[in-house]
């Protein structure tokens, strides 16, 4: 009989070791489905983990596109993990994403065909901005009529993405498009290009945000008081009240901050990767951004490193499709173990294992 | 973290391994990049019959790699690269939304040939473009809708507001109103290729309307339900679902891409492929009209069988003049037809439909 006994403090052994047991697991547990999919399941882990990586013909492109791949999953995390932590639960950075990316681009198309050196810097702006409206309407609906900022940020990514088929058919369509949907193609354009700050790196200007990101969170949470507040409101609620922390104060501030960083994060994209706006435009970063921000801990550090895991399974799982045949839903089930065995394993930080005698049970 | 190494150093051992194993490259390798999953029994799954009846043809000469749900745009690319980078000499990308990505890696890979559906972009020598006149299908479809309609209504499932889209809406339309002069069209925009919830919607919409007949341009079986319940008919599209058939469903439109794909592979094997902008419909084999059920009257079998025939030949345009637009302007005079340019960036409706296209 197995009994679960809560520990006085978490466990620092486990916080840390819990993300590498549980890649480990997923790595035994995939290679089992791989094996029932009729794979090879060695040749399937090491295609997903290790050919992006290492593999003399992938690796010059992969290793770059590895950053490209996690620059928007972390710039997104971050935020979110800043919410999380005070129970604050932002679920549609995957909207605020779209509306970052359609402001930031429309601000930039509004000034076609200019090339002026401050295009740029204000569609980053114009996108954040997007990002944060979008998300003060689930912020300003919780603090003065108390909805539930889960269910009303999630339901907003569905207007989104209503007006994200709007702006490629309209309102943002390529007048030189031969009335097919999607924008002008902002990479393409100097001045509303988001490029790769060194060629062939893939770091551009959201990866560099990104990293910005990671140690201004970082040092947030650490060194400054607004940071301890958002740890204690999470942690003990009414502790953090009589701390004299003002929750609606706490609400708009890490809503707008998640919201303003995922429209941010959907610009970087519009004006780089993906080059415009289209019906599709999105592709899911900002529900990723959720696994990546519970697969780091909440922690700025495991958020990066987690965000880049994750892009490598994606990155490689496109491989394993590729090479082997392994069904793309496969991969999906693949990444979906990782954050199993994580939140599964989360539990030793907090309790430890009682094999608990026979006698005793009885 | 000794686990950790020691399972590190095993999967090394097995990258070098791995690596001489697959160095062998004499076949031809075909790359498929697909929007959806093949499972999807509607655009992704007739593209994935048309990648099956290559390695069919070609049996060991070639081999095919395909990479399923790629979202458009960076994704894409990447897909593309890696395909490449692994041994592709061709690839086709089946979403009209890979053509910047398309276009993106073909000017990196000059060597490898590419085939983008739906597209009009060929920046490069290597890209080519190729899709279906989806439009001679819809022609069909209209005329026996326009016979099998009691309450005049017809409704229409739209997906975007695009040219395709559009022109398909048309050609029903003109072909409906052609034998019933009183039938209206209602409809639906969706704002999605594939969502069975929101198509059903639509579908229970458009028969509380007063439709007795819908056609979809999208591509779930979700209406087809819908209709079945509601004593009314409809059309499959893209795939034939015949799983519906005699009723609600009376025929269907199917997107046919195999005769293309072998045709273009084994040009591209022999050294011939050339770039090509494609353009084809029922005569080529790549629109295909499902079997007509005894649901249908005999006569209105026949004549749109004629009709469907008449098409194929070429003998027939189903956009022959007069057409007017809908706010009353000429568009085609009598007797003429219109050049492909202006019809495959279509954006109007002609004269008779109601409602406006969204913008």
């Amino acid at each position: 009989m197995i009994r679960l006994e809560k520990r006085p403090t978490p466990s620092r052994a486990w916080i840390i070791g819990a993300p590498i047991l549980a890649v480990i697991l997923t790595m035994i547990a995939g290679g089992l489905m791989f094996a029932i999919l009729g794979q090879d399941p060695v040749e399937s882990i090491r295609v997903i983990f290790l050919d992006p990586l290492f593999d003399e013909r992938f690796a010059a492109f992969s290793r770059p596109q590895l950053l490209v791949k996690a620059g928007p999953l972390i710039l997104i995390a971050i935020g979110l993990s800043l919410g999380f932590r005070a129970g604050i639960w932002n679920i549609g950075a995957e909207g605020q994403y779209i509306i970052g990316a359609i402001c930031g681009a429309g601000f930039g198309l509004a000034f076609y065909p200019s090339e002026n050196l401050l295009i740029f810097p204000g569609m980053i702006i114009a996108g954040a901005l997007g990002g944060w409206a979008w998300a003060m309407i689930p912020a300003i609906l919780k603090t003065r009529f108390r909805t539930n900022e889960i269910l009303v940020s999630l339901l907003l990514v569905y207007v989104a993405e209503a007006i994200l088929a709007q702006a490629a058919t309209g309102f943002l369509r390529n007048p030189e498009g031969a009335g097919f949907p999607g924008s002008r193609n902002l990479a393409r354009h100097p001045g509303t290009d988001n490029p790769e700050i060194i060629a062939g790196s893939g770091m551009h200007w959201g990866v560099l945000a990104a990293f910005i990101a990671v140690i201004a969170a970082y040092v947030l949470l650490n060194r400054h008081l607004l940071g301890y507040q958002i740890k204690l409101a999470g942690e003990a609620p009414r502790a953090a009240r009589f701390a004299g922390v003002n929750p609606t104060r706490l609400i708009i501030l890490c809503l707008g901050v998640s919201g303003a960083l995922a429209g941010m994060a959907g610009l970087f994209e519009v004006a780089g990767p993906a080059g415009q706006i289209s019906i599709d435009f999105n592709s899911g970063y900002g529900f990723t951004a959720i696994i990546v921000a519970f697969l780091g801990r909440l922690h700025p550090v495991g958020i990066l490193l987690a965000g880049l895991l994750l892009a490598l399974t994606f990155i490689g799982g496109e491989l394993a499709q590729l090479m082997l045949g392994v069904p793309a839903p496969a991969i999906q089930a693949f990444q979906g173990m990782l954050l199993f065995f994580l939140l599964a394993l989360d539990v030793l930080s907090n309790y430890r294992l009682r094999w608990k005698t026979a006698e005793v049970a009885s | 973290m000794k686990k950790l190494t020691s399972l590190m150093a095993g999967a090394a051992l097995a990258l070098g391994l791995g690596a001489a194993a697959s160095a062998q490259d004499d076949s031809f390798q075909v790359g498929f990049v697909y929007v959806g999953p093949i499972g999807d029994y509607g655009w992704t799954w007739t593209h994935d019959q048309g990648r099956l009846a290559v390695e069919e043809t070609y049996g060991d000469a070639v081999e095919t790699v395909y990479t399923e749900s790629v979202p458009e745009g960076a994704d894409a690319e990447r897909v593309m690269t890696q395909m490449i980078l692994n041994g592709a000499d061709m690839i086709f990308t089946t979403s009209f939304g890979y053509m910047e990505a398309t276009n993106n890696v073909a000017a990196r890979f000059p060597d490898v040939r590419f085939e983008h559906a739906t597209g009009y972009r060929r920046d490069h020598d290597n890209v080519s473009t190729y899709s279906a006149r989806f439009y001679e299908g819809r022609a069909v479809m209209g005329h026996i809708a326009g016979h099998m309609t009691e309450s005049n209504i017809v409704g229409y499932i739209a997906s975007y507001p695009i040219p395709e889209v559009i022109r398909g809406i048309n050609s029903a339309y003109l072909h409906a109103a052609e034998v019933n002069p009183d039938v209206e069209f209602r409809v639906v925009w969706v704002y999605t290729w594939f969502d069975p919830a929101v198509e059903a919607d639509a579908a229970q919409a458009l028969v509380d309307a007063g439709a007795d007949v819908v056609l979809q341009h999208t591509d779930s079986t979700a209406p087809m339900t819908v209709l079945a319940e509601a004593d009314a008919f409809g059309f499959g599209q893209a795939s034939d679902m015949l799983q519906f058939a005699p009723a609600p469903r009376l025929s269907s439109i199917m997107d046919q891409w195999g005769d293309y794909y072998v045709r273009r592979v084994g040009e591209a094997m022999e050294g011939n492929w050339a770039q090509a902008d494609t353009w084809e419909g029922i005569g080529d084999g790549m629109v295909g009209i499902g079997e007509m059920t005894e649901t249908i009257p005999e006569e209105v079998r026949a004549s749109a069988a004629a009709l469907r025939d008449s098409i194929a030949s070429g003998a027939y345009h189903p956009f022959t003049g007069p057409i007017n637009r809908q706010d009353g302007s000429v568009w085609l005079a009598e007797g003429e037809t219109p050049e492909d340019g202006p019809l495959a960036g279509m954006d109007f409706y002609v004269e008779g439909i109601e409602g406006e296209i969204p913008n």
